[in-house]
């Protein structure tokens, strides 16, 4: 509180005339672990004017939550011969493992295609840098065919009325975490936009990591993969002889 | 009841497995086949992604071709010299499979090959097996008995140089044949995440020529070692073994396996091939026409 009043207090001195977004998540950590099941994060914050009052306006609100980016193949399958084949592919440089999108309206009509573009404010304007010189059509195709999967994979997605404004100054939006996430640090960027204006943004972090006895699991498997291996091959011979005997009892 | 897997990095209903598991144990007690076929592909359709399914089945096989091995030694039912060889053949199989699963992925063609391999193996096999188990079924019936089949290797075992005497299999052959085998499975148990045993018994049966009686037992042995070197490579290379999945896994499939075998001993043999031989090939049916299907999926992603 004290550090926000700091910060409110200089950009009033600046006399800076943009406003300001204070944004807030509910947990900067996420624990995945034995009972996991995905997580709600609540994503909250103010919208003030420089000098820290309200700013009596009406603001859109966006927040994009992104995962961690990967780089990867997506192959297509076509029909060859009678038989289904992986026949085309590319490569995509930053493919966000997980992207969610709350607004308080519909992106289109809070600003044109444009600015969605630059801030990438929804899934048909993310940017997922393909490599290589590419024809734009089958581009658009490919995007649009991991789109596809992601979203029904419930890793995309987008709601035009997650994010509600009181007042003219606190806005909440909610977006959940599905179980399947990766881990990683995801980022949430918030804009406040007023007549088609990108007028304010601010960014916060949020760290998903496994915890406990399954990070213990992935650290052992990635960095002793032979030992690993030995001990899956032990409880698997283990539990099959404990069985035999179990059962020869009865 | 929920268990979050951490290797696959996805919540799962832990109960589903454990059935999944029980379902492909009560199989393998039945008709002491792996039961691998079933779960890999089971697995991937309930959401788990493909390379740790196939990575992380393979030590089930293990768990459940354990106590067979044990109850067959017992009985003498064990050709441990025609079992180390083919070991060997199997743990160069699986370096092999390695490196040509890695090539195939590269290619982006791996789950078409799987799929037609599947088809043809699956296919070829419970063709056979339903034509000889019908044969007996009929013989049966009408009292005619099926003349005995001369127990004999192929001609191209026969050929090949260097011989060893495998006495419990009653056998004078080059242990090139059943190397060869053991590398052929080996291949298969690393491409397909199954135990190979579907294919390992005929060919012991009817290339090799060995006497029933070891057949069973010494292609459990071979199967139970094939797999623990699966489980190794896959650890050491692709890194997708799952303990908690192959835990749950093995749970079912342990105790599955025993209530399989002591249903076998209810049903009669030939009846029971048959069921098999009927089995295998719906499923084979089945992935024929899923090859020509539009699939759920026309994308695919993988890791650069």
């Amino acid at each position: 509180m004290k550090r926000l009043f700091a910060l409110l207090a200089l950009l009033a001195l600046t006399g800076a005339r943009d406003p300001i977004l204070v944004p807030e998540i509910s947990q900067h950590k996420v624990e995945v672990q034995q009972g996991f099941r995905g997580a709600d994060l609540l994503l909250f914050g103010a919208i003030l004017t420089p000098e820290g009052t309200r700013a009596g306006q009406d603001y859109d609100i966006v927040v994009v939550l992104k995962g961690p980016t990967r780089s990867i193949v997506l192959r297509e399958k076509q029909r060859i011969a009678g038989i289904w084949v992986n026949a085309d592919n590319t490569e995509f440089r930053s493919a966000p493992t997980f992207f969610a999108v709350a607004s308080s309206r519909p992106i289109r009509q809070i600003v044109d295609d444009k600015t969605a573009a630059i801030y990438e404010l929804g899934l048909p304007w993310l940017q997922l840098s393909p490599i290589g010189s590419f024809d734009p059509t089958d581009q658009a195709r490919f995007s649009a065919g991991l789109v596809d999967l992601m979203r029904r994979g419930g890793l995309y997605f987008e709601n035009n009325h997650g994010v509600t404004v009181n007042e003219q100054v606190l806005y909440q939006a909610r977006i959940a975490l599905p179980s399947n996430v990766q881990t990683g640090t995801y980022t949430a960027e918030t804009f406040a936009i007023t007549k088609g204006r990108v007028v304010a943004s601010a960014i916060s972090r949020v760290e998903v990591q496994k915890q406990g006895f399954d990070r213990l699991i992935e650290l052992f498997a990635q960095n002793n993969g032979f030992l690993y291996g030995l001990v899956a091959v032990a409880i698997s011979v283990a539990m099959g002889f404990l069985a035999g005997r179990l059962f020869a009892l009865v | 009841m929920d268990v979050y897997l951490p290797i696959a990095n996805l919540s799962v209903n832990g109960l589903v497995i454990v059935a999944l598991g029980a379902l492909t144990g009560i199989l393998s007690g039945m008709f002491g086949v792996g039961g691998g076929f079933l779960t890999t592909p089971l697995m991937i359709f309930y959401g788990i992604p493909p390379t740790v399914a196939a990575a992380s089945a393979a030590s089930q096989v293990t768990g459940a071709s354990v106590s067979g091995v044990l109850a067959h030694s017992r009985r003498a039912g064990v050709d441990y010299q025609m079992g180390a060889v083919m070991v060997a053949g199997g743990i160069i199989g699986t370096v092999m499979g390695a490196g040509i699963f890695r090539l195939l992925q590269e290619l982006g063609q791996i789950d078409v090959v799987i799929n037609v391999l599947y088809v043809l193996l699956l296919g070829g096999i419970g063709g056979i097996m339903a034509r000889e188990s019908w044969q007996a079924l009929k013989a049966q019936r009408t009292g005619v008995p099926v003349p005995a089949r001369k127990r004999r290797h192929h001609p191209m075992v026969a050929s090949l140089p260097l011989r060893w005497r495998f006495y419990r299999s009653g056998l004078y052959i080059s242990p090139l044949a059943p190397l060869i085998l053991g590398i052929f499975t080996g291949i298969l148990t690393m491409l397909m995440g199954i135990g190979g045993g579907f294919v390992l018994v005929p060919a012991m049966l009817y290339i090799l020529g060995m006497s029933a009686g070891v057949v069973v037992g010494t292609s459990l042995f071979q199967i139970l070692f094939v797999t623990m070197a699966t489980t190794m490579m896959h650890a050491m290379t692709t890194k997708a073994v799952d303990v908690v999945l192959a835990l749950l896994l093995l749970i079912g499939s342990v105790s599955g396996a025993q209530i399989g075998a002591q249903l076998a001993q209810k049903i009669p043999a030939e009846r029971l091939r048959f069921i098999l031989a009927a089995l295998v090939l719906i499923i084979a049916l089945r992935l024929a026409l899923g090859l020509g299907w539009r699939p759920d999926e026309i994308y695919t992603v993988a890791p650069l």
